[in-house]
């Protein structure tokens, strides 16, 4: 029987977990939790994970509080909340050797000693919520916020900053102040009086929070649409992607509509389905205004005849892929990297489409700008491919910089005066020799029009059945795409001379920063490289070739990364190892350094 | 279908409109449909209608979906952007265009294939949206490029060319249009020219969705007997109970009409529908008895047509979004970036 014994002090560098039900609203009370230790100057990393469902299910949220600035989670819980007795067990087991659980003692549990190495503290939530409250709502909502309390005591949070947070959250509602301060203080109190308060694992104020916020991919995505003048969002509603039109909605409302007259700068359209969503998207587009939509894997299944009609008649459109797990339904609230391959070759025939991956909200907001551009400039759909670990959950991001200079990329959109000065208009011809040919916007001129058609068309776009016809305007995208290699981000390398390296996209990349600096200090060399964009471009090409093995890490069951670059570029396949994690929970830095050690343990790589 | 290349020439002497334009200026492509085809006819009116309410072409957006009907949009107004969608989802193409520049006028041409099977949904919504667009649905009750299936139009009993009959019930266009709404609905006959320009008129100059069903026979595949959608057949079985005339804006209303007879609807733009009533008991702006009506004559094998239900006080899209008046294509960028100092206040929302 392991001793029950306290962990070393690790002072900021621990990580907590709450357990609830859903629909409680034990979210706000967790979320106030990590806010306060960001503002105490402290790095957090917070994880919801959470049900499909609206009130009943069980629920956790994860905060790791880390000095060091790490973006992942650490894969060990060292002070569990258990207020789910449903799930009472399985929380308790989750606790690491030498941790701490703090649970509702109100009423008795069975198993509450199963573990001799966790030390548990009792508070009779329930109880105390009755003595000093009334009505069942007012209860059940205090249960929630009184455990921050208790937290305060046991981490040594500072309840002042906690009461800031408060006061600007219920700016509007004083009286709520005062009574969540009061439940709090009664847990705070409790913990206090009962227990040895600060444990060993506790937050220390720090300085490393300054220029940053906590913000959501989702949020900031949003934020990247409304910088880059989108003006039209159409959607569906699906999950994990909601919040981000949601978060445009009020962006615009505040930012976008006339103070005097209500009149609005943007129109958002909720559609019948994600067929018509990406329809609205492309008529938008078509017609001159930046438009988006965003969907997740269930609603790019139903838009791909759409999207192959944009890539072969040449529509500019925007998609956000807020990727969950899957296939079919899957599980709505789980995350995973698994539409690669269904966004890079959507619809029928040969369609290949760009790609952008962020790994944070703060690349979600850039790359949010730069796919309008991408998608006018090439005059092709863009899909910036976010999932709902980067889109729902709050990171720790540096403040975003915007450069006033900016000006919307149109691409080779021929201007009124343009059009009077040419003879005869043709849509699908290549002047510049990049693949990308001139259009015009309706409205403009008798001169400028033109017919656009998912039919089999000549680069004069006409209706064509011609072989040589149609083979031309098919060889002129396959250039086009080309070009889009030289247009997409650069991919991030951090190249020390190895022959062994790791290749990695979106949010794969905090726990993989992590690993890699494990790996090197226990001196194994290997190289890094983020891949940012699709197509790739040579400096992909160029760090494949350089290195002798290659994990490929990624969020999917069937290497779909690893396939796109066995297709994609000259690569010996025989050098690309994967390492799968698709479980639907965010990936730790643990897991990627056990994977490595695993294949280094049997010889895989120097 | 012809293979000659359409000539370019026109005579001199063809009556011009307040742009200095003849009608062939408002033609498009030399239509590849079957000769005697209906939706040619309804090309036509198109083109006739456009061309008298003197509208530059480039202010025209084409759009259509996928079938027979849907290759017209390339047959008018060649000077005019078209856009052929996915079939069956031309409404959302338009309702997108739509919202990026409310300043164009919007004709869709759409088939009983393309709106009533895979299309029904969009067509719905479209109406929900009351977009401002006048959609032109060519019912033939057939699926003609795939060779002969009925369409979810086709009629009870009416047979086929090989000879079998219909058993499920049709969907009629215009019940479903007023059934969800819609605040413009009419409907014509290719081969009623007469009744059908001014009813496309009426429906540019209405603010909204403006719904014309024309029966538009299939001369290969559904112009036998036996069928309801033939041209025989639809000549011998119509009604209307409401002719429509467009009035454009200051012209002068030359006919004398008895009291009680005429109805004039003004219209946005400063035009006006004067509605005669053929049928004295008939009120096109009340929708359940209009609907009502048209049913009633469905079981007497009667097409109702004309313009079959109006209303004007719907808003539409773009008054429900309370969008600004400036095209939101050609809001200028400045209007609708905040700038980085905003950046920084939105930011600090989230510290």
């Amino acid at each position: 029987m392991p001793e029950r014994k306290s962990a070393a002090p690790r002072v900021n560098d621990f990580t907590l977990k709450f357990a609830n039900v859903n629909g409680s609203g034990s979210a706000s009370a967790n979320a106030l939790v990590m806010k306060t230790i960001f503002r105490m100057g402290v790095p957090v990393v917070g994880k919801n994970f959470f049900p499909s469902n609206i009130q009943g299910l069980p629920t956790w949220y994860e905060i790791r509080v880390t000095r060091d600035g790490w973006r992942a989670r650490s894969g060990r819980i060292d002070l569990m909340v258990a207020m789910n007795a449903e799930t009472y067990a399985r929380d308790l087991r989750e606790v690491a050797a030498g941790g701490y659980l703090v649970y509702d003692s109100t009423w008795p549990r069975p198993n509450l000693h199963a573990r001799e190495d966790v030390h548990t503290f009792g508070v009779p939530f329930a109880q105390l919520c009755t003595d000093n409250f009334e009505g069942a709502r007012a209860r059940t909502l205090m249960k929630n916020i009184m455990y921050v309390g208790t937290v305060a005591a046991l981490i040594d949070i500072d309840l002042e900053v906690i009461r800031g947070l408060l006061a600007e959250t219920f700016a509007k509602k004083p009286k709520l102040v005062d009574s969540n301060m009061k439940a709090i203080e009664i847990g705070y109190r409790y913990a206090k009086e009962h227990f040895q308060c600060p444990l060993p694992i506790r937050v220390e104020r720090m300085d490393a929070t300054a220029g940053h916020v906590m913000i959501d991919g989702n949020t900031a995505a949003a934020l990247g649409c409304l910088y880059a003048g989108a003006t039209v969002g159409a959607w569906y509603p699906i999950t994990p992607s909601t919040s981000l039109m949601d978060a445009f909605r009020s962006f615009c409302a505040r930012h976008r509509t006339d103070a005097a007259t209500g009149r609005r700068d943007y129109m958002i359209v909720q559609a019948e389905d994600e067929l018509a969503a990406i329809g609205i998207v492309i008529g938008a587009m078509w017609n001159g205004a930046r438009a988006f939509t965003p969907t997740s894997g269930p609603g790019i299944s139903l838009m791909e005849e759409f999207i192959g009609l944009a890539y072969y008649a040449e529509v500019p459109a925007v998609v956000f892929d807020v990727q969950r797990v899957g296939p079919s339904t899957g599980m709505p609230t789980r995350t995973q990297q698994c539409d690669l391959l269904a966004c890079a070759y959507a619809s029928h025939g040969d369609t290949r489409h760009v790609l952008l991956f962020p790994d944070s909200p703060e690349e979600s907001f850039h790359m949010a700008v730069q796919a309008f551009d991408l998608a006018e400039r090439l005059q092709t759909p863009v899909f910036v491919m976010l999932d709902l670990d980067i889109g729902m959950n709050d990171w720790m991001s540096p403040e975003f910089k915007w450069d006033d200079a900016w000006r919307p990329d149109r691409g080779k959109m021929l201007t009124p005066e343009q059009i009077a000065g040419i003879e005869k208009f043709q849509r699908y011809l290549d002047p510049d020799g990049d693949g990308i040919p001139y259009r015009t916007l309706p409205g403009i001129s008798p001169k400028a029009s033109y017919f656009t058609r998912g039919s089999g068309h000549s680069r004069f776009g006409a209706y064509t059945e011609d072989s040589a016809e149609y083979q031309d305007v098919l060889d002129r995208l396959t250039r086009k795409f080309g070009t889009a290699a030289k247009h997409v981000p650069p991919a991030v390398i951090d190249g020390r001379g190895a022959t062994t390296a790791i290749v990695s996209l979106g949010s794969c990349d905090a726990p993989v920063r992590e690993a890699l600096a494990t790996l090197r200090r226990s001196g194994v060399a290997v190289d890094y490289m983020r891949v940012r964009g699709f197509p790739f471009g040579a400096d992909v090409e160029e760090f494949l070739a350089a290195h002798q093995t290659i994990f490929v890490v990624e969020q999917n069951r069937d290497a779909q990364l690893r396939a796109l670059l066995t297709v994609e570029t000259a690569v010996d396949k025989k050098k690309l190892r994967s390492i799968l994690h698709y479980n639907g929970l965010s990936m730790t830095a643990g897991f990627v350094i056990d994977e490595i050690g695993k294949a280094l343990d049997q010889g895989v790589a120097a | 279908m012809s293979f000659i290349a359409k000539p370019k020439v026109a005579n001199p002497g063809l009556p011009r409109n307040d742009l200095g334009l003849n009608r062939r200026d408002y033609e498009g492509s030399m239509s590849t449909l079957c000769a005697g085809c209906g939706h040619d006819s309804v090309t036509a009116a198109i083109v006739q209608a456009c061309f008298e309410l003197s509208m530059p072409p480039q202010s025209v957006v084409k759009l259509s979906g996928i079938g027979c009907s849907s290759k017209t949009t390339a047959y008018f107004v060649a000077g005019a952007h078209g856009f052929n969608a996915v079939h069956g989802r031309m409404p959302s193409i338009a309702t997108g265009a739509n919202a990026a520049n409310r300043d164009l006028r919007y004709i869709g041409v759409s088939g009983d294939g393309d709106s009533l099977s895979i299309g029904v949904g969009q067509l719905a919504h479209a109406i929900r949206r009351n977009l401002d667009m006048v959609y032109i649905l060519e019912n033939n009750g057939v699926y003609g490029l795939t060779k002969g299936q009925f369409s979810a139009s086709a009629d009870v009993g009416s047979k086929s060319k090989k000879g079998e009959a219909n058993e499920q019930q049709p969907i009629d266009p215009v019940l479903f249009a007023l059934a969800l709404g819609a605040s413009f609905v009419a409907r014509s006959f290719s081969g009623d020219k007469e009744q059908l320009v001014p009813l496309i008129q009426a429906g540019l100059a209405h603010k909204g969705f403006a719904i014309i069903d024309v029966l538009s026979p299939c001369v290969t595949f559904n112009d036998h007997e036996g069928s309801t959608k033939s041209y025989a057949y639809v000549r011998e079985h119509t009604e209307t109970p409401v002719a429509a005339d467009y009035i454009a804006p200051r012209q002068e209303i030359r006919v004398q009409y008895a009291p009680g007879e005429t109805v004039s609807v003004p219209m946005h733009d400063g035009s006006s529908v004067l509605l005669r009533k053929l049928d004295p008991g008939y009120d096109p702006t009340d929708r359940a008895r209009a609907a009502a009506y048209v049913q009633e004559r469905a079981m007497k094998n009667e097409y109702v047509t004309g313009l079959i239900h109006v209303d004007t006080s719907r808003r539409d899209f773009h008054a429900q979004h309370a969008t600004s008046d400036t095209a939101l294509n050609a809001v200028p960028f400045e209007r609708l970036c905040p700038g980085s100092d905003k950046l920084g206040k939105i930011l600090a929302q989230f510290r």
